[in-house]
């Protein structure tokens, strides 16, 4: 999902594959919200001309598109690290010190919550439960879970990705 | 299900919680071991059983022999229980939680459960419609589009007495009747799946270990009502329980079960996934049926509510995951077998997500009308540790912490709602006396706070306002009038917002506030945080007797900030620490000390 397979490629190919995504979703109602979502896990992240060109494709003004964007936290509009690390801040894991977990990572690359390292591996981010609840606390790297963690484990887990 | 002939099953559970654990490292090391030896082994996956505290949660079938539960699994582990249990019958006593006719540690977690809505979950691959079917799946939606005229459905829920699960507990029956009387046309039936409240994951359980049994729910809420299209609205960090879902869609089309003219009945249903996209508001039901229609997730002033005008303004049902789930339930076995559990005004059962201090965390199902102290000591096992119990969150940002002297009241609706949380949609986050109260209600405030959608004044400032008074009071900054102040400010928000997140996003300080005063007095007045939680408030040292110099805690230090020589006393410098408690943590002979 946070592959951004075409990091670093050129504007053309990003529009390419709006054109693609959108071209998919022809005629269904309501396709905005899943073409953002289908074009971001593509290209990781929604640069302002991503977002005109799916104006245009899918009929909505460039306005409306940058209003759903950034009304929703999973769209991104600034480039994302290759691995986003998630670490849960909900109810459970904050009870089971995340607090402590997001310092671990946090130490561990030399990045602020929120942040992406310099060689652009990583970004730090807290979320809001993943769903695991009774192992907090919880990390989440792509779609895999890591569960009743202490900082250390964390720190380890975030320098296996790394490797 | 598991005794097919003689052969022998092994069930790894996969949902992702059993994943979070290591149970596909557990899969493939079952695989491995079976297949080198040439065994005739039925190997398995399931959803989640609800002993997440177990996990990774293997079952060995054997016929004659029953289930054997083993808990806690490593991919190590997997060898010996194929050497001594499946290849030679006797199996590994050590590691087992569970088996039928022993009294093992966690039959206390099942014995006191009544699983209707669970009834497959943790028993049938999710995956496999045939195993759906085989344990009577799709029985009810025959039943209710063959037999029943939509208005003996309506009665029919109705009669059980189910309400929503999703939060409110409105009736399911009028709000199916509502849609069902409006004119003929195009109508819609949509699930909400957005399960926001942070720290549940009941819906995301059962949409991962059972997806069709809500399907077969919407199904037949789609012939009551008379829609012909429906939609899944999953969260979306849930990628596991979209996948499932996906697949169980796939599946029943194929079969007939969706698609045209079910069963030839006539009765036609088509079925779609809107994937979330993260907005908490977004589990409101106007605000969702914006966000599928591409908008921003917006709530709106009801009425109209949506059984009159929903989504594409037309009338639509939405409920949500869990009450869904009851429905093929109650058709196949009727109005008053589901009315005979539970109490007088709060019917049948509920899921709950059993999380924070407490023993054995998972997902549970109980009658309706057990105690909390059931709930948390019985089947919870507890808090652990030897800490003290010192409240429950129920609800969520919603919802409100209950304390020690209301543990003995039982769990409806009604009796939640006095205590002045709410009974949400079944998350329950136990709290022992580690857990700071203040701390707690800034961190709900601070979560409604950024999920507040900006529509209307009172949401959007006042929570802002709430959140800055307390983590001035977490902060050591608490000044005179801000308990005061936070009373003001939260009968406010809840007098005048538009939607539920702000009429309910100061019920965490409001409840905290009722039975915890002396928490935040300490930190205002006394600048103490008594739960030695906030990190302003408190201060690490070392305690002389029982420090003896092992220099460990210096090397964890991640600052720098302990100094001390081999067997000399350390010492902490305070303008280095950064109180990460990785000292405390570290400490073999319980020397470092927090004030
Ligand atoms: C801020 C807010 C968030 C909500 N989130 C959810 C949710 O995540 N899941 C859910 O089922 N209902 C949620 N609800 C309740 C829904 O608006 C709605 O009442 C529910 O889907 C109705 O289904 P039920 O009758 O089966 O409970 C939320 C309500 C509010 C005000
Ligand atoms: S609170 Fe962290 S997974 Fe739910």
């Amino acid at each position: 999902m946070e592959k951004t397979a075409l990091r670093g490629e050129d504007a053309a190919d990003r529009l390419a594959v709006v054109d693609e995504v959108a071209s998919k979703y022809a005629g269904t109602k309501g396709a905005l919200i899943p073409i953002l979502q289908n074009v971001q896990s593509r290209i990781g992240y929604l640069p302002t001309e991503v977002m005109e060109r799916i104006g245009e494709k899918a009929g909505v003004p460039a306005a409306q598109v940058f209003g759903v964007a950034s009304f929703y936290s999973q769209f991104r509009l600034e480039p994302v690290g290759r691995y986003v690390v998630k670490v849960c801040h909900g109810t459970a894991c904050h009870v089971q010190g995340a607090g402590a977990i997001t310092e671990a990572v946090c130490s561990e690359l030399g990045v602020e919550d929120g942040e992406t390292t310099a060689d652009g591996k990583f970004t730090v981010e807290s979320v809001a439960c993943i769903g695991c609840c009774s192992l907090a606390p919880v990390i989440m790297i792509e779609e895999n879970s890591f569960g009743r963690l202490t900082p250390d484990e964390a720190r380890r887990i975030v320098r296996e990705y790394g490797d | 299900m598991a005794d097919r002939g003689t052969q022998m099953t092994v069930t790894v559970g996969l949902s992702s919680c059993g994943i979070a654990a290591g149970a596909a490292d557990v899969m493939a090391a079952f695989e491995r071991e079976i297949e080198k030896r040439g065994l005739d082994v039925r190997l398995r996956r399931t959803g989640c059983i609800g002993m997440c505290y177990s996990e990774p949660i293997v079952d060995v079938d054997a016929p004659g022999a029953g289930r054997h539960t083993y808990g806690g699994i490593t991919a190590d582990q997997v060898e010996r229980i194929v050497d001594e249990h499946i290849a030679g019958g006797a199996p590994v006593d050590e590691w087992l939680v569970r088996a039928e006719g022993r009294d093992l540690p966690d039959e206390a977690y099942y014995s006191r459960q009544v699983r209707l809505v669970l009834r497959n979950a943790g028993m049938i691959d999710p995956e496999s419609i045939d195993e759906y079917i085989e344990a009577g799946g799709y029985a009810a939606l025959e039943k209710a589009v063959t037999s029943m005229k939509p208005e003996e459905v309506v009665k029919e829920i109705t009669d059980s007495g189910l309400r929503g699960r999703g939060g409110a507990g409105f009736p399911t029956g009028v709000k199916w009747d509502l849609a069902r009387k409006q004119p003929g046309g195009k109508k819609y039936v949509i699930v909400n799946a957005d399960e926001g409240d942070p720290g549940a994951f009941m819906d995301r359980s059962i949409l991962e270990g059972d997806p069709h049994s809500v399907l077969e729910g919407l199904a037949i809420a789609a012939y009551a009502i008379g829609a012909d299209e429906g939609y899944f609205y999953v969260r979306a960090e849930y990628p596991l329980a979209v996948k499932r879902l996906g697949i169980a869609i796939t599946d029943a089309r194929e079969r007939g079960y969706i698609g045209e003219n079910v069963f030839g009945s006539g009765f036609s249903l088509d079925v779609y996934i809107k994937e979330g996209a993260g907005a908490f508001v977004c589990g409101e039901e106007t605000a969702l049926m914006a966000s599928i229609e591409g908008r921003r997730g917006m709530p709106r002033i009801r009425p109209p509510y949506p059984a009159a005008e929903g989504l594409w303004k037309k009338p639509s049902n939405i409920n949500n995951v869990e009450t869904y789930a009851n429905v093929a339930w109650i058709i196949s076995n009727g109005a008053e077998a589901y009315a005979s559990h539970g109490t007088e005004t709060s019917k049948g059962t509920k899921v709950f997500a059993l999380a924070g201090k407490i023993e054995r965390g998972g997902l549970v199902e109980v009658p309706m009308g057990m105690t909390l102290r059931e709930v948390i000591d019985e089947v919870g096992g507890g808090v652990p540790g030897g800490h003290d119990f010192k409240a429950v969150q129920l609800g969520g940002p919603s919802g409100g912490c209950i304390p020690r002297e209301f543990i003995d009241i039982a769990v409806d609706y009604e009796s939640v709602t006095k205590t002045g949380a709410i009974m949400g949609s079944g998350g329950m986050v136990v709290m022992d006396d580690t857990t700071c109260m203040v701390d707690i209600a800034r961190f709900f405030l601070n979560f409604t706070q950024d999920e507040s959608c900006g529509k209307c004044t009172f949401c959007r400032v006042g929570t802002k306002r709430m959140l800055e008074v307390l983590e001035r009071i977490c902060g050591g900054e608490g000044r005179e009038g801000d308990i005061e102040l936070l009373e003001e400010l939260g009968e406010q928000i809840i007098a005048s917002s538009l939607c539920g997140l702000g009429q309910s996003a100061p019920n965490p300080v409001v409840t905290t506030l009722k039975y915890f005063r002396d928490e935040y007095e300490a930190h205002v007045k006394e600048k103490r945080c008594p739960a030695h939680a906030c990190k302003a408030l408190i201060t690490y040292g070392i305690d002389a007797e029982k420090c003896t110099g092992c220099t460990l805690c210096t090397k964890v230090c991640p600052t720098g900030a302990i100094a001390g020589e081999k067997r000399e006393l350390h010492t902490i410098d305070q303008d280095l620490c950064t109180k990460c408690d990785a000292c405390r943590r570290a400490c073999k002979f319980d020397a470092v000390t927090v004030d």
